[in-house]
């Protein structure tokens, strides 16, 4: 028989090829758990993306003769109070929460290891007087001092992102801060500091990347815990707002007429919400966290 | 017994947190809003009104003096006046504080010997089915939203098979029991939520002791496995525990906060949702303020009892 290899395929080609290869066997490598979540997550992200073509029904439009219909043939889900269509809904409802919960992640996580990372470095009073900051912001629940600089700057995507951000950023200090304190004594940093780099230069270009483990697994937790907290604004009526089709807003209006046996909205939309923070756990467990991080 | 020297360094460190705590809650209700009688009044206010109603709750006067007479009154209980209710914050602190207690004790009632037992299970058993169906339920319990687990216990067992009532406020004039019946299914969603938690950290001290010297120690000398798990391993194993648990309070008064709108009762979780949403200043300063001390003060106790219980810890002077 001959070999596949005596016919060499066109270059670009043999290097799609070997880009699936090297995929497929990054893949394989994964923990079982990492590629359950990352599909899930990829699911609720196609359904952000392109959610609103493939819905059987308007998600906004309202139905005043079909509403708080329970689940049947035309509606799946069922509709809610104002005859919207539940699944239409759940499916284009992770958008908002999909664009907020990373986004203030990232920037808690970022100014969190920039401040860890400054902390760590210098000893005496910078260390003295940020410790004693970061220690002030942790003194609040985390949910109150949301929920007090939410109402102070009014809620919106923007004001969520901004206040999820600031409450993360002393939890991700504190972390970064005592990796950055152990990476100190070692000896490639004082080669470096002999070496001539500055100070600067010996926290971004050395340091960082020996603690890049660490600023992963805070930013694969706190991308879950993120959706955890967004999800629960919302349904305070602290996060996103309508008339965004977002999970934990449809639970808060569901929630309402459960006493009358209209269990539909509040279930569906819980499962997504459950179905979300599921799958970045998962990734998050695969990536060896649940170990050391606070909440 | 722990150093006065020590003692006084915490304790100065603690007053410290606590005054920056005031700072930061001055800062975000009255300083961020901007304008807060125009915050208070709408847009559509009329310039005069705005001015009057800043000048009454002298908004109008330097940043200093307003923090000034705040802070001072607040330390002789004096929160000032709820805008909403027209009335003084204090005994609506107070009121709700003592409901939230009672909810907070209920909690710990089921938290603490589910937590505390899974884990010595889980560490016993390390490696095994037990362990890891323990600390695998309790990552999954963990994940899932208050909310959500609060609202599907509430269908399950307050709607559909009818044990326990839907609202966690028991009628005036009810009993203890009574009392205590009602919260029963309020508490539920955050005990499921923090036992995995507790129990991990239970867990991790188990491992750790078992695999300590003097374990070995106690086994050598001849001591019966019982024993050993007895006297030696558990105290050493829980100490930290107890840390755990008072760092974990933070987490359980912000859960508060939906627990108490989701099941109607009036604590302090709810009176904090109410003023926001209000936004009645006053009473949010007040409330955060109350919750942020008890937060910060059991952290320091949990730290304390840590220190008192292991001898290691006594001569660690930074809180």
């Amino acid at each position: 028989m001959m070999d596949l290899l005596e016919f060499p395929a066109p270059a670009r080609a043999s290097s799609i090829l070997r880009l699936a290869g090297r995929l497929g066997r990054a893949i394989r490598g994964l923990p079982l758990s990492v590629i359950v979540g990352s599909l899930i997550l990829l699911f609720w992200i196609a359904c952000a993306l392109f959610g609103d073509r493939l819905v059987p029904f308007d998600p906004y439009g309202e139905d005043f003769l079909a509403t708080l219909a329970p689940p049947d043939a035309t509606h799946w889900f069922g509709t809610d109070q104002l005859g919207r269509d539940i699944f239409s809904r759940i499916i284009v409802g992770s958008r908002d929460i999909l664009l907020v919960a990373p986004l203030a992640t990232l920037g808690g996580v970022a100014s969190g290891t920039i401040i860890g990372l400054v902390l760590g470095y210098f000893d005496g009073l910078v260390d003295a007087v940020g410790a004693r900051l970061l220690d002030t912001l942790m003194a609040f629940p985390f949910i109150v001092l949301v929920t007090m600089t939410l109402v102070a700057l009014g809620p919106s995507n923007v004001t969520v992102i901004l206040v999820i951000a600031i409450a993360y950023a002393p939890l991700v200090a504190r972390t970064v801060r005592a990796a950055v304190r152990e990476q100190r004594e070692r000896e490639y940093v004082s080669a470096a500091r002999l070496g001539g780099e500055n100070a600067f230069a010996i926290m971004v270009l050395e340091i960082l990347p020996n603690i890049r483990e660490t600023i992963l697994i805070e930013l694969v937790t706190r991308l879950g815990y993120a959706f955890f907290s967004i999800a629960t604004l919302s349904f305070l009526g602290l996060g996103i707002q309508p008339p965004s089709a977002d999970w934990g807003l449809a639970v808060a209006d569901g929630y309402g007429f459960l006493t009358g046996g209209k269990w539909w909205g509040v279930v569906f939309n819980s499962a997504a919400i459950v179905s979300l923070v599921m799958a970045t756990n998962l990734i998050a467990q695969g990536v060896g966290a649940f170990e050391n991080v606070d909440r | 017994m722990l150093s006065g020297r020590t003692l006084s360094t915490r304790a100065a460190s603690l007053l410290l947190t606590l005054w920056l705590v005031s700072v930061l809650v001055f800062l975000a209700g009255q300083v961020l809003p901007g304008d807060v009688g125009r915050v208070m009044l709408g847009p559509f206010a009329d310039a005069q009104a705005v001015a009057a109603l800043n000048k009454q709750l002298g908004a109008d006067q330097p940043l200093l003096v307003q923090y000034w007479r705040w802070f001072s009154a607040a330390l002789t209980g004096d929160f000032g006046t709820s805008l909403s209710m027209r009335a003084p914050v204090a005994p609506f602190v107070l009121q709700s504080l003592g409901r939230s207690a009672a909810l907070a004790g209920i909690i710990l009632l089921f938290l603490v010997p589910a937590g505390v037992g899974a884990g010595i299970v889980a560490g016993l058993n390390q490696g095994r089915l037990a362990d890891r169906l323990i600390v695998l339920t309790g990552i999954s319990f963990g994940i899932v939203p208050d909310f959500v687990s609060g609202l599907l216990l509430l269908m399950v067992f307050g709607l559909w098979l009818n044990w326990f009532p839907i609202t966690g406020a028991a009628p005036d004039g009810a009993g203890f029991w009574t009392s205590g019946y009602y919260l029963i299914l309020p508490a539920l969603p955050l005990v499921l939520n923090l036992t995995g938690y507790l129990a991990r950290m239970t867990r991790a001290g188990v491992v750790e002791a078992l695999a300590a010297d003097y374990t070995r120690t106690a086994t050598l000398k001849g001591l019966d496995r019982s024993q050993v798990i007895l006297r030696h391993v558990l105290p050493n194993a829980l100490t930290p525990t107890i840390a755990v648990l008072a760092t974990q309070s933070g987490y359980m008064l912000g859960g508060l906060v939906v627990i108490e709108a989701l099941f109607g009762i009036q604590g302090l979780g709810n009176l904090v949702l109410n003023a926001a949403k209000s936004r009645d200043f006053p009473m949010l300063e007040a409330g955060v303020l109350v919750m942020a001390t008890i937060f910060v003060l059991s952290a320091a106790a949990g730290d304390l009892i840590q220190a008192l219980l292991d001898p290691r810890q006594r001569r660690r002077a930074s809180l």
